[in-house]
């Protein structure tokens, strides 16, 4: 790595700065939510439903209630509130029914968590257990309805399109050109099926949320571990019936979100024991049993694609549909599945195309956002495709590509038209198939004659795109004031919950205003009364819109220093530049103040002030974005794309079914490096966690759909011995015309397509095409051991020819 | 512990079974009534309020509450304080001396070995534990001792560069 030491142009925009939130981290100084304490508080336990789907009959909470040190003890009948992001559909405590074998039932909040769990355990619930809804084919069916109430649930009308009387919790669809002709008339077309399960974020901080409810006011304190304050003002307040400023959030260091900690979770739980309990501050955390079958999870996903081709490699037309297993409440997942519509063909040229994905209730643990935003689940289903079809076409899987991916002028899935500042798939895919050393696919007598080794390798690629997912209106704002010593406060609504959010802007900040990124004052740690307003922080948007707006309350900063500056030097304001924290008189640089000395505004020799305390702003909007269509999804949903591609070696053992990643090359158009440390760890953290849905991940239900695997011992993530032997990380840097020094976002995009890469090269290696997810040693064994060439299941009870 | 039960005080404050438990932890001698079934990291986190020391699973299975007991690494969530009695302890809190951060805290910096932070003090302790009892461990012997604990964020290439870069700065600068 040394030797490749990635140069910037800029003296701070793309310097590999130390993060500035390290030393806190390494000295344990670093306080989460998850760390708070405060006088009285009361911690909370909550009691899970045992069953997927069950009636409530009768719950006895005496005994709890009677147990010393007991302060509040809450069951469905003690509240009616709803809660949901685009949709209304979740309770805060069961009524009635219960949705999913986590659904809490009840919950206690008691002197400290021993009495809480002690209380837990002496509530008395009968229950008449339900036949739940297992999965997308009988929630489709519709002959139970999760949710009974779905034609009267709030939600986000135009947007998401919730089905009657079913269990479609939003149909989302786009068309364009004629594919019945196209389809009738190319000279291949070819039909997959590819799935994947339910993944677990698995952040280390669990969930925590604190609530102190002021009994003397609708006031609402909230300390939380989330990624997204302003939103969950927003959800609070529109859920308890009370005004936004009634709802302040704080949100300390967050141990880890990718999406899970994105919307509103356990909030509304403590808030209503807070007020139970007569105002006390409430603590509610998640176990790490509960992290994985209370708190929601990435969705489960079928992915169907027909596609139609010609011989000479021009791919003429794309059919895709999407099933979300989304579970009990549709939280993030419809807007997951909105996403799929626009994006769901990947980055190629195709003119004749129909998406129809839809996010589906059943009684398994809920769903979420989760980093990729559902493209790790539709570049599967796409990126699988196009590699059997090359297969079949007898095409270059590069070549192939090649021919099709997106270039200025083409239209992406919506109809929105690229232009050279769109970055370019192109160049990607080109460095990391030229990193990998890509030669062509393996024949059959090569792979045989490996096979006798024990230990057969083979080379995959894949592509990937994404844009934000995010409303047409989205904003972001940013404050700034200057200390008295010169240095810069900057205050940012956004959550630094490790991506590095806090440094990369700081970054831009301090080459703006030329001034040492140390003598950037801003915290990780957000209090609404003082940040300013951020949507979400999500969406790999922040480098995008919060870079812009660092630079425009950056360049006012400068225009206001300057006009006191004109002042004090007796010039047009016009006359003065800045540099190294300094203004000069730029045809006499012996006239000349440092920003200290206008900071909290100029002093004359005799005393007299100008100016007054410098303070800036700068708000940033997607521009131009628009809502979808909802027949033909045609409009502007993307602000920006950051297209990439990762290749891959492996070897595969083909006793054990065990894969070994030899190498990983993965590129991305992210049009400007702002710190390629925190790049190389996005990519690093991203690719370890692709290879984890890859290989290891994936939740497992059984015929009653409880979750069986709800803890690190049977939901393995990677550790440090799954790593890569080599991740070499390729930035292209085609700018965005309107990104901070042409920046676009990246958080994401490491993750997406690393499945996919993973699976073509096992069909290089191995020749068999798997059509399911995780390529786990065990699913790999089954499936060499069946003899087949496509595997669309794993289970044992798919492959009978084993028994 | 190869300790008999006689060595601990016991007696009951308040209704509740309490033993006196002496220990050294950062350097620092410190004596407490704690409840006997308190495990050794809430000893740490509500008796001595070093916060550093985090709970991701409270099943040993992740590694994010390491600390150091006599040279050794444990996961203090699936240990009882009464069996730290006596034991020398090190946290986190405990691996800057004198106001300066240590040389493995420095390159967990300039390496970017943490992006959340959350598990940063269990790798921290397991790589410090590691590299007193061997000073120059092969790459093999570093990821199978890193292996137990558990990073969602970095993808462990950061930590792993940041390991090898300690040992050989540790080397050369400390002469280990």
């Amino acid at each position: 790595m040394e030797e490749k030491k990635y140069r910037s142009k800029y003296k701070h925009v793309g310097q590999p700065y130390d993060r500035k939130d390290a030393q806190e981290k390494v000295t344990g100084q670093a306080i989460y939510a998850y760390d708070l304490e405060f006088p009285g508080m009361l911690h909370a336990r909550c009691l899970l439903s045992p069953y997927a789907r069950a009636r409530i009959v009768s719950i006895d909470t005496s005994a709890a209630k009677a147990l010393p040190g007991v302060r509040a003890v809450l069951t469905g009948e003690d509240s009616d509130i709803l809660v949901g992001l685009y949709m209304q559909d979740k309770r805060v405590l069961s009524k009635g029914e219960t949705r999913y074998h986590g659904d809490v039932v009840a919950a206690v909040a008691a002197e400290d968590e021993e009495t809480a769990e002690h209380a837990v355990s002496l509530i008395k619930v009968e229950y008449e257990p339900l036949v739940p809804v297992h999965d997308v084919d009988e929630a489709l069916e519709g002959k139970t309805l999760v949710h009974e109430d779905i034609n009267d649930l709030k939600h986000y009308v135009g947007v998401f399109f919730p089905q009657k009387d079913s269990n479609i919790a939003s149909w989302n669809k786009s068309k364009k050109g004629d594919l019945e002709t196209a389809f009738s008339e190319s000279d291949l077309v070819v039909e997959n099926e590819f799935s994947l399960p339910a993944v677990a974020h698995v952040p280390m901080e669990t969930h925590v949320a604190i609530v102190q409810a002021d009994p003397y006011s609708n006031k609402l304190k909230i300390w939380t571990s989330a990624q997204s304050p302003f939103a969950i003002r927003q959800i609070m307040a529109d859920s308890f019936g009370i005004s936004e400023t009634d709802v302040e959030v704080h949100i300390p260091y967050v141990g880890g979100g990718f999406g899970g900690k994105a919307g509103i979770h356990l909030e509304p739980l403590a808030t209503l024991l807070s007020k139970a309990a007569g105002g006390a501050p409430v603590k509610v955390r998640a176990t790490r049993e509960q992290e994985f079958n209370q708190l929601p999870t990435r969705a489960g996903m079928r992915g169907r694609i027909k596609t139609s081709v010609n011989n000479d490699g021009t791919i003429t037309g794309m059919q895709a549909t999407y099933d979300w297993d989304s579970g009990a409440y549709a939280d993030y997942g419809v807007n997951v599945g909105k996403t799929a519509v626009y994006s769901g063909i990947g980055p190629y040229r195709v003119e004749n195309a129909s998406i129809d994905s839809k996010t589906i209730y059943t009684n398994k643990v809920f769903s979420t956002a989760y980093r990729g935003f559902g493209h790790l689940e539709t570049h599967w289903t796409i990126e699988r495709q196009i590699d059997i079809l090359s297969q079949k076409l007898g095409i270059d899987p590069y070549e192939f590509r090649m021919k099709n991916l997106l270039e200025p002028g083409d239209k992406t899935m919506s109809g929105e038209v690229l232009t050279v500042s769109s970055g370019s798939p192109k160049d990607c895919l080109t460095a990391v198939v030229k990193e990998i050393g890509w030669t062509g696919r393996k024949s059959e007598e090569e792979r045989e004659k490996e096979w006798k080794t024990g230990k057969v390798r083979g080379k995959g690629f894949a592509m990937l795109q994404k844009a934000p997912a995010m409303p047409a209106n989205t904003a972001t704002s940013v404050i700034m004031q200057m200390n008295g010593d010169g240095h810069v406060k900057m205050m940012i609504g956004a959550v630094d919950f490790g991506q590095g959010a806090i440094t990369a802007l700081a970054q831009i900040a301090a080459q703006e205003l030329d001034i040492p990124i140390e003598h950037i004052e801003i915290s990780a740690e957000i209090d609404t009364r003082a940040n300013p307003y951020d949507w979400n922080t999500v969406a790999s948007k922040l480098i995008f819109l919060g870079g812009n707006a660092v630079i425009k309350a950056s360049r006012e900063m400068l225009r206001k220093m300057k006009d006191v500056a004109g002042q004090a030097l007796r010039t047009d304001p016009e006359n003065l530049l800045h540099a190294n924290g300094e203004i000069y008189h730029r045809h006499d640089p012996t006239r000349r103040l440092t920003y200290k000395d206008v900071a909290l505004g100029y002093m004359y020799p005799n005393g007299t002030g100008i100016g007054g305390p410098l303070i800036a702003s700068g708000s940033s909007m997607a521009d131009g974005l628009t809502n979808l269509h909802p027949e033909t999804g045609q409009g502007n949903p993307a602000a920006v794309w950051t297209f990439g591609a990762h290749a891959v070696e492996i070897e595969v053992d083909v006793e054990t079914g065990n894969v070994t990643v030899l190498k990983v090359a993965s590129a991305f158009d992210i049009g400007q490096v702002i710190n390629e440390k925190l790049v190389y760890g996005q990519i690093c953290g991203g690719v370890l966690q692709g290879l984890g849905s890859a290989v290891l991940e994936g939740y497992k239900f059984n015929s009653d759909v409880q979750l069986l695997n709800p803890s690190f011992t049977d939901n393995k993530i990677p550790t440090m011995k799954d790593i890569p032997l080599e991740i070499v990380p390729i930035y292209i840097e085609n700018p965005q015309h309107n990104g901070p020094y042409g920046a676009r976002g990246v958080g994401e995009h490491p993750m997406i397509s690393v499945p996919s890469a993973i699976g073509n090269a096992v069909y290089d290696a191995l020749g068999i095409n798997f059509h399911v997810l995780p390529l786990s040693p065990e699913a790999l064994v089954l499936g060499i051991q069946s003899g087949k060439k496509s595997i669309l299941c794993t289970d044992v009870d798919c492959l009978p020819g084993l028994h | 512990m190869d300790k008999d039960c006689s060595m601990y005080i016991e007696h009951v404050e308040s209704g509740k079974r309490k033993v006196t438990l002496s220990l050294t932890v950062n350097d620092r001698l410190v004596v407490r009534d704690v409840d006997p079934q308190m495990t050794l990291l809430h000893f740490l986190r509500d008796e001595l309020k070093l916060f550093g020391t985090k709970e991701a699973c409270g099943e040993g299975e992740c590694g994010a509450c390491t600390v150091i007991m006599n040279g050794k690494a444990v996961t203090s969530c699936i240990i009882l304080a009464i069996e730290a009695e006596g034991a020398q302890i090190t946290t986190v809190e405990g691996l800057a001396k004198d106001g300066k951060l240590s040389i493995l805290q420095e390159e967990f910096v300039s390496q970017d070995a943490l992006q959340c932070g959350f598990c940063t003090p269990g790798f921290l302790m397991s790589t410090r534990a590691l590299l007193d009892s061997n000073a120059d461990p092969s790459d093999e012997e570093i990821i199978e001792t890193l292996s137990g604990n558990l990073c969602r964020c970095t993808g462990y290439i950061p930590i792993l560069n940041a390991v090898k870069r300690t040992i050989e700065r540790e080397r050369k600068e400390l002469g280990r």
